[in-house]
């Protein structure tokens, strides 16, 4: 089926988010829809998807104007969709999932899950899934998670299959065959839109590539084309892609982590017997697929979570059972992994986010009352020193972009003399130039001889950032290697191969 | 952000714990201390049917002490048949708990009743009527809460019914009519509850407190200024008729307990396993269950949500109507204010205790009606004793049972969080 979208304007307010998009997709053809996080991807294709009414423009299937008042239309038009975040009921069965909305029943609208599970079973087979329709799905693995929301859009003889992101949750071998299984399809006559900001998967299966900024569409490219040319088109200036960095200076011993384990949710081992050291003026990155634990040991390391076994040592210091208040005393900065949800308070000011880890005392505070004029101008230095894109100090930090609100985290953990750094995605959801500018300041901080740990599920960051990496897979560390290690190496640790 | 997934971690290795034997070998030695070996020599008569019950079981006849040995004794083993299971960490199955729970009530209905009787087809029939209007207001509140919305004006509901059922019965000398006025004016209740909770997105929890005081209040005047002046013509319904099921009401000790009621109880026999047999069997279920755990997932499918949410609340509303209907013609034929008397919030518990299961719900009514019946009847047999305490027994042994019982409690997902459509 033939997909065109026409001059698509979507506005939210005075953002336009979509401005007069168009877009050719043809049938069995992978068309890429590339640009950076905030471009108005994922907006495009929940208008496409009928979750999102457009303000302006049309969408074409096979050359006849569609009209899409909710989701359940576009999907009776032929469209899947692959969300970025699932849409999945985890405490249904696959089979339950895969006909929700669209179910097979007998008499009295008694679901009839046995043919059900067979148009799971077929169409796992014919792709060769591997999925079993009785499995609870929050069950499964995060890859076999995004197989089952393959299903669900094919069971519904989606003849234009969209992925958003979708290979974010995945190790760089279910990233492979994720890609054989678009090959597959397309083959097969599906027509496929591929959305995503990593310039390597677009180059990897392509056959067109859109590239979208601001909303806009500011050209086409070919597979063919270079990473450097695309990732100018996606951005909009010329990037540096690598990270410069010297060699690393190494210092004494900073944190000394000894047969770490912590218990989680349902007597699970989150975090299993782990020991790691990292020395002054060096970065350890802690790799793995998302949920393998890396959250978790982040959290304990900081004081929030309390772990039931092993030793956290600053330099000479046990740190295990202190609080997170005694912690940040002793010189440990850290970016949590969220920021909207732990890094920052959205309705307060940036002044105010930027004293939230030292608020009880000086410089933000004198004694039981904040030192107004003193903080207005830490917080101004801050502002300017760490590039914050702002009106003023008084905005609240939920108007920011998300790159403007993860330097204002960025600049409370580094304004500071640290004797640890520990950062947690530092960079997810933030643009190029504010990607630079955070990767700029870490390595800066680990020059300045201090400790650094980097946990990061982008095995581009991992690698261009760290001097060692360390690989966890179910909450163990499979091992610690050098950063010259190659990406398939590392893809096999992800998975769980040991070296 | 993300937290583990199930299965990939290492479990802790199972801890070995003696919480459920410890806290029954408690119990054991209570019963058979108290009620066994200072316990009341005089005989009482267990009377498991009724004379004229077409098979009868003869009554038996023993001395109180002994019965709080012998089960002090029982209780004992199953104490130890607990601890040989928390030694190979294994955790006491709830069939044993119930057993157990079950023993500890015997004991204590023969200490009680020391120089009476136990009717057992009493307390139970009793039991079973006043378990109804709480197990209504369970169906309606899981009906609820399993698309997404907490109805905290359950309570409201169930007197809404009450005060409808009464006065239209009254009025129209028809009591089919009072149970559809009810069911009516209980629904009317869930759509304003429904439309600020979708529609405007306002604090679900604060909508229904606000129900309840209007209804409370509302009742109340009426009561006062209209039916206790006219009570002859407008609070006078008189009750259904009870109706044996021919052959089932012969059953001896459950037969005339289960099966000698009002429309009433038949109605919420047949509503229970319906509602279990639509949410779990049906599409219409499926997708309203889809709704609760993940509203955003449900409309990428095509299910409309607000509507489903609108559709179930109002219909669990129609439900806990009519067991506020079964306060009043269902019971005791005429209305009383506030007559409701916190069984709302009763039935909010039950849902949860329930884990917003139908059968389970069910089970949990039985067993705060059993409570009320038990503090009544014990007042009769044994007064003296404070009221207060034999009413704490029931609850005493669903917190054993609960914590015997290990499982993961889990309400749906999406449970009291408005769904905002992008």
């Amino acid at each position: 089926m033939k997909l065109e979208l026409r001059g698509i304007t979507k506005r939210f307010g005075s953002l336009v988010a979509n401005d007069h998009i168009d877009l050719v997709v043809e049938p069995g053809e992978i068309h890429s829809l590339l640009g950076e996080n905030g471009a108005g991807k994922s907006t495009l294709m929940n208008v496409l998807y009928g979750l999102y009414s457009a303000d302006e423009g049309d969408i074409l299937l096979d050359s006849v104007v569609q009209k899409f008042k909710g989701p359940g239309d576009a999907m009776a038009a032929g469209i899947g969709m692959v969300h970025q975040h699932f849409m999945l009921i985890p405490v249904f069965t696959v089979a339950e999932n895969v006909v929700l909305g669209n179910e097979p029943t007998g008499a009295l609208g008694i679901l009839d899950l046995d043919s059900a599970r067979k148009r799971v079973r077929e169409i796992s087979d014919r792709f060769g899934f591997d999925i079993d329709p009785d499995a609870i799905v929050e069950d499964l693995p995060v890859g076999s998670q995004q197989r089952v929301e393959i299903i669900k859009a094919l069971a519904r003889d989606a003849k234009v299959l969209v992925l958003d992101e979708p290979t974010a949750v995945l190790t760089p071998q279910e990233t492979d065959e994720l890609m054989g299984i678009m090959r597959g399809l397309a083959t097969a006559g599906t027509s496929i839109v591929f959305i995503t900001h990593k310039l390597r998967e677009v180059q990897a299966v392509a056959d067109r590539i859109t590239v979208i900024r601001l909303g806009a569409v500011v050209g086409d490219a070919k597979p063919t084309d270079s990473a450097e040319k695309l990732a100018t088109m996606m951005v909009g200036r010329a990037v540096d892609l690598g990270v410069n960095k010297k060699k690393a200076v190494l210092g004494s011993t900073g944190l000394s982590v000894k047969g770490l384990t912590v218990i989680g949710d349902g007597s699970l081992k989150v975090v299993d017997d782990v020991t790691f050291d990292v020395r002054g003026g060096e970065v350890l990155a802690i790799a793995g697929v998302q949920g393998n634990g890396q959250t978790e040991l982040a959290e304990a390391l900081v004081g929030l979570r309390e772990p039931s076994a092993g030793k956290i040592l600053l330099g000479d210091l046990d740190i295990t059972d202190s609080s997170v208040r005694e912690i940040i005393d002793a010189g440990v900065g850290y970016i949590p992994e969220d920021r909207k949800k732990d890094g920052l308070v959205g309705d307060f000011t940036i002044a105010e986010n930027l004293m939230l880890n030292k608020s009880f005392g000086p410089p933000w505070a004198k004694g039981v009352q904040i030192d107004f004029a003193n903080r207005d101008r830490l917080a101004d230095e801050l502002i300017a020193e760490f590039d914050v894109r702002t009106p003023g100090r008084e905005t609240m930090a939920k108007q920011l972009s998300g790159g403007n609100q993860q330097k204002v985290v960025v600049a409370r953990e580094l304004g500071r003399d640290l004797n640890l750094f520990i950062a947690s995605q530092p960079t997810r959801g933030v643009d190029v130039g504010s990607i630079e500018f955070i990767h700029e300041r870490i390595i800066a901080t680990r020059d300045a001889g201090k400790p650094v740990v980097i946990i990061s599920t982008e095995l581009d960051e991992v690698t261009g950032l760290a001097d060692r990496i360390a690989v966890m897979y179910r909450g163990r560390i499979v091992g610690i290697v050098d950063a010259s290690t190659s990406r398939e190496t590392l893809g096999r640790m992800m998975a769980g191969a040991t070296v | 952000m993300s937290t583990a997934s199930n299965d990939s971690f290492a479990r802790v290795d199972a801890r070995v714990s003696y919480k459920t034997p410890i806290v029954m070998a408690a119990f054991a030695l209570v019963v058979g201390i108290a009620f066994g070996l200072f316990g009341k020599p005089e005989a009482v008569t267990f009377q498991w049917s009724n004379p004229e019950d077409f098979i009868h079981i003869p009554d038996f006849v023993v001395a109180s002490n002994l019965v709080g040995m012998v089960v002090g004794v029982i209780l004992l083993i199953i104490a130890a048949l607990a601890f040989v299971r928390a030694r190979a960490a294994r955790t006491t199955p709830l069939w044993l708990n119930l057993i157990f729970g079950l023993f500890a009530v015997v004991a204590l209905l023969g200490w009680l009743a020391a120089g009476n009787n136990v009717p057992f087809a009493f307390i139970l029939g009793n039991a079973v009527v006043l378990a109804v209007p709480i197990a209504l207001g369970a169906m309606g509140g899981i009906m609820s809460e399993r698309v997404g919305v907490v109805n905290i004006a359950i309570e409201g509901q169930l007197l809404t019914g009450a005060f409808l059922a009464a006065v239209v019965g009254s009025l129209t000398d028809n009591l089919y009519f009072g149970l559809i006025a009810a069911m009516v004016g209980a629904a009317l209740l869930s759509m304003v509850l429904a439309s600020f909770a979708i529609v405007y997105l306002v604090d679900q929890i604060i909508v229904g407190v606000v129900l309840n005081v209007l209804i409370l209040g509302i009742t109340n005047f009426l009561y006062s200024q209209w039916l206790s002046a006219d009570g002859q013509n407008s609070n006078f319904p008189g009750t259904f008729d009870i109706i044996p099921i021919p052959g089932l009401s012969s059953i001896p000790i459950l037969g005339p307990a289960l099966f000698e009621s009002r429309i009433t109880t038949y109605l919420t026999y047949l509503i229970i396993p319906a509602l279990w047999f639509i949410l779990f069997k049906t599409k219409l279920g499926l997708r309203a269950r889809a709704v609760g755990e993940h509203p955003l997932a449900a409309d990428t499918v095509g299910i409309n949500v607000a509507r489903t949410r609108f559709w179930w609340v109002t219909l669990g509303g129609v439900v806990a109507g009519l067991g506020g209907a079964a306060l009043t013609i269902g019971s005791v034929g005429a209305f009383g204010r506030g007559m409701s008397g916190g069984q709302g919030f009763i039935a909010l518990a039950v849902v949860i205790l329930g884990r917003w299961h139908p059968f389970a719900a069910a089970a949990a009514a039985l067993l705060f009606g059993f409570s009320i019946i038990l503090r009544v009847w014990a007042n009769q047999v044994s007064p003296g004793i404070p009221t207060d305490f034999i009413t704490m027994v029931p609850y005493v042994v669903t917190l054993i049972a609960v914590v015997g019982f290990v499982g993961r409690v889990r309400a749906p997902a999406a449970d009291g969080q408005p769904y905002i459509k992008g």
